[in-house]
């Protein structure tokens, strides 16, 4: 008999005063007893809605039924069987439009909590199983795979498994991508992640750090000099958006991409980093998305007394995951919705002193379907801070296409990808990740 | 690891570092730079390269010690390694075509001017160099510079070596007195290459500067280094670090420069205070 409870086990986490002051994680995950109790909620329906949500298609009923009966090790390597990263997706994806937003316990309560569950038989796994993976027998064939975020570390991880040798090439000083920079240690710590690309080393994957590709090698050099048979163009979208409007180069304007590599890659938020970080009274972070709510969050962290979310739609259309507002809120963050900013306000040494904004409304809705956000005439108001982090968005980096012949991008700067397989409109290059779509999520 | 194949003190607080890194000294080119973090925690540190042997696959920094970052990099001996070293990174200066040019450097600018020296000799061009330091004791790199320079000429604030003055008062007699040149190339601290373009300007007289500001990744990821050339925004690390002087909104750059003045006192401080321990 399934547990009817029409709510999800609650996960423990870190009260919100407390967290708001450190960098520790903010949920605390399930125990076993909770995993068992949680997993006993799905009904193993026939048509299992919710792998049809997956982007890498789990068997979700299939690693559920074994952690609803304890057999977590089992559940693990359901799980493994589709995902490289458990860990990480189950704790960063939005599961809310992914599988759970499929789960048919949610049409009548809420949804499985599949994201918390995959998290717990990871981290299970992790801390209970210490067997190395085997690296399965070559196929005597090479594959290098630019870039070390979450979309290469997946395609390394498949490629080993197929018996593909495969080297990794990240040009930042760890592998990782936003799991290392962007997403912080109290979303997402960082021992986790370098577990995970540990994982993948066993299995045989190389992982060259501080190779930028376009620089040092180039695509055609990966052909031609080092023996590669195809390339798989992981970059990411890193490249940060600015509003355009005045005083954006005052000091004291962040984009989140640099206060966040700051603070997370480089560890600011330690007293002993060797990176400095402002230290911030009053911060405002423009922008709607789950990177506006970790920059927000961080300077919170970092002891700031006031930091708003400046967003010019409102709290609706936020693009953040619900969660994330919500964890956001309770930590104190301000949220100043239907406001944008024209003006980035200086004082005579040329730092940011507040910025002045102007209120929006809602009118008929753009090509995008989002409602479009108007200026209300006359509404101009000043906003006093002294930090600013412009959290618009990126789009991917023009470094490879630029030096990559034949390789063709759209007008957004995305690399051009025909049909389900990811390839390029160079022979035996592929591409996937954000450098295809823009900036999306981690699965 | 990135072993450090060389290591020779230029001045009191200039230090020479050859690396090794084979596949960076095959596509380093004069202007471009490097992120270096001397050991497992440091900061990441921008250097421009001051010179490449391809054949030996070596690449050479210089640097000032100036805060923790560099003093931490100086800690470091022969055999011993730096830990990450990335790059080729930026654009390379472009010299290409150009057959008269003068190069001015300043301080441990000098450093970064002379690849680019060095690489117009070897085209053909006619090099005019002119090099500035506080005074004598800091001069770095005169052989090196008189070996590829058709014209040489120092100074010093203090008039303890060569003219007394600075850089812009030898540029301006040049220019005055027809030198004609294609092109000045200017390196060094922000003050000067804001002076030299102000030297230029009204001659007109096309003005490349290699820009310095604040970065953290250095491959166009975060922003950290940009600035307003032509009233829009660049980013050093991919835009440049070369740019037209004329455009450069100098005071700006100056401004961004001192984000992290107070943190980086209080941190070069703690290094000394650590490298007094180790010494006790």
């Amino acid at each position: 008999m399934p547990n009817m409870d029409p709510k999800k086990c609650p996960m423990p986490s870190q009260e919100p005063n407390v967290r708001n002051k450190n960098f520790k994680e903010v949920a605390l995950g399930y125990t076993a007893e909770m995993a068992v109790t949680e997993a006993q909620r799905c009904l193993q329906c026939k048509n299992h809605p919710c792998r049809s949500g997956c982007p890498v298609d789990i068997d979700i009923p299939g690693f559920i039924a074994h952690v609803a009966k304890g057999e977590f090790e089992q559940a693990y390597q359901v799980i493994a069987k589709s995902s490289a990263l458990p860990a990480v997706c189950g704790r960063v994806c939005p599961q809310e439009n992914q599988c759970e937003g499929k789960c048919i316990r949610g049409i009548k309560g809420e949804p499985v909590a599949i994201g918390r569950l995959e998290r717990f038989v990871a981290d299970w796994y992790r801390e209970n199983v210490h067997t190395k993976p085997q690296a399965p027998a070559p196929n005597g064939h090479k594959v290098a795979v630019i870039g070390a975020g979450p979309s290469g570390l997946t395609v390394a991880g498949d490629l080993a498994k197929m018996g593909y040798k495969v080297t990794v090439y990240e040009a930042l000083h760890v592998a990782g991508g936003v799991l290392m920079y962007g997403i912080p240690e109290f979303r997402l710590p960082k021992d986790i992640v370098q577990h995970e690309i540990e994982g993948l080393k066993e299995l045989g994957v190389d992982i060259e750090c501080n190779m930028v590709i376009g620089k040092v090698l180039t695509i055609d050099e990966l052909f031609n000099d080092y023996g590669f048979e195809a390339v798989y163009v992981a970059s990411g979208a890193g490249l940060p958006r600015f509003m355009g409007i005045p005083g954006e180069s005052l000091n004291g304007v962040y984009s989140a991409n640099e206060y966040l590599t700051r603070v997370n890659l480089m560890k600011a938020y330690r007293p002993d980093s060797r990176t400095p970080i402002q230290k911030s009274k009053a911060v405002a972070v423009v922008g709607g998305g789950n990177v506006a709510m970790d920059a927000a969050r961080c300077a919170k962290r970092l002891g700031a007394e006031t930091v708003y979310i400046v967003y010019r739609r409102g709290m609706a259309e936020l693009p953040a995951r619900k969660e994330e507002v919500e964890h956001a809120e309770e930590e104190g963050i301000v949220f100043k919705t239907l406001t944008n900013p024209v003006e980035v306000l200086g004082d005579e040494n040329g730092w940011v002193r507040g910025m002045t904004c102007v209120e929006m409304e809602l009118g008929e809705p753009d090509e995008s379907g989002r409602r479009r956000p108007v200026v209300k005439p006359g509404s101009e108001f000043e906003l006093d801070v002294d930090t600013m982090i412009m959290a618009l968005g990126t789009s991917p980096n023009p470094l490879i296409r630029s030096t990559t012949p034949g390789l063709d991008a759209d007008r957004h700067g995305c690399l051009i990808t025909n049909g389900p397989d990811g390839l390029t409109t160079r022979p035996m290059v592929y591409a996937g990740g954000d450098a295809v779509t823009g900036a999306a999520t981690v699965i | 690891m990135f072993t450090i194949t060389k290591r020779r003190e230029l001045n009191p607080t200039v230090t020479e570092l050859w690396i090794h890194a084979p596949l960076i000294a095959k596509k380093a080119k004069a202007g471009q730079f490097i992120i270096v973090r001397a050991k497992e925690d440091s900061e990441r540190i921008p250097l421009t390269i001051a010179g490449f042997d391809p054949a030996a696959g070596t690449v050479s920094i210089i640097f000032q010690v100036v805060g923790a970052g560099t003093m931490e990099l100086n800690t470091l001996r022969e055999g011993e390694a730096v830990h990450d070293f990335v790059g080729p990174l930026g654009k390379a200066t472009e010299i290409e075509g150009l057959q008269n040019v003068c190069v001015v450097g300043g301080g441990v600018g000098c450093a970064i001017a002379l690849p680019v020296a060095q690489a117009l000799h070897a085209q053909g061009a006619k090099v005019t160099g002119i090099v500035g330091f506080r005074s004598k004791d800091l001069v770095i790199l005169e052989e090196e510079f008189r070996a590829c320079c058709d014209e040489f000429i120092i100074v010093t604030d203090d008039g303890s070596y060569g003219e007394k003055g600075v850089v812009t008062a030898p540029l301006e007699a040049k220019i005055a007195a027809g030198a004609n040149f294609d092109e000045v190339i200017a390196i060094g601290p922000l003050i000067m290459m804001k002076f030299v373009v102000k030297t230029t300007k009204p001659h007109g007289v096309k003005t490349v500067v290699s820009m310095n500001p604040i970065m953290v990744d250095g491959t166009g990821m975060c922003g950290g280094c940009r600035l307003t050339v032509g009233g829009k925004t660049k980013f050093a690390c991919v835009d440049g670090p070369d740019f037209d002087g004329f455009e450069v909104d100098f005071d700006e750059a100056m401004h961004r420069g001192t984000m992290y003045k107070p943190f980086e006192a209080h941190a070069r401080e703690a290094e000394c205070n650590l490298l007094k321990q180790e010494v006790q």
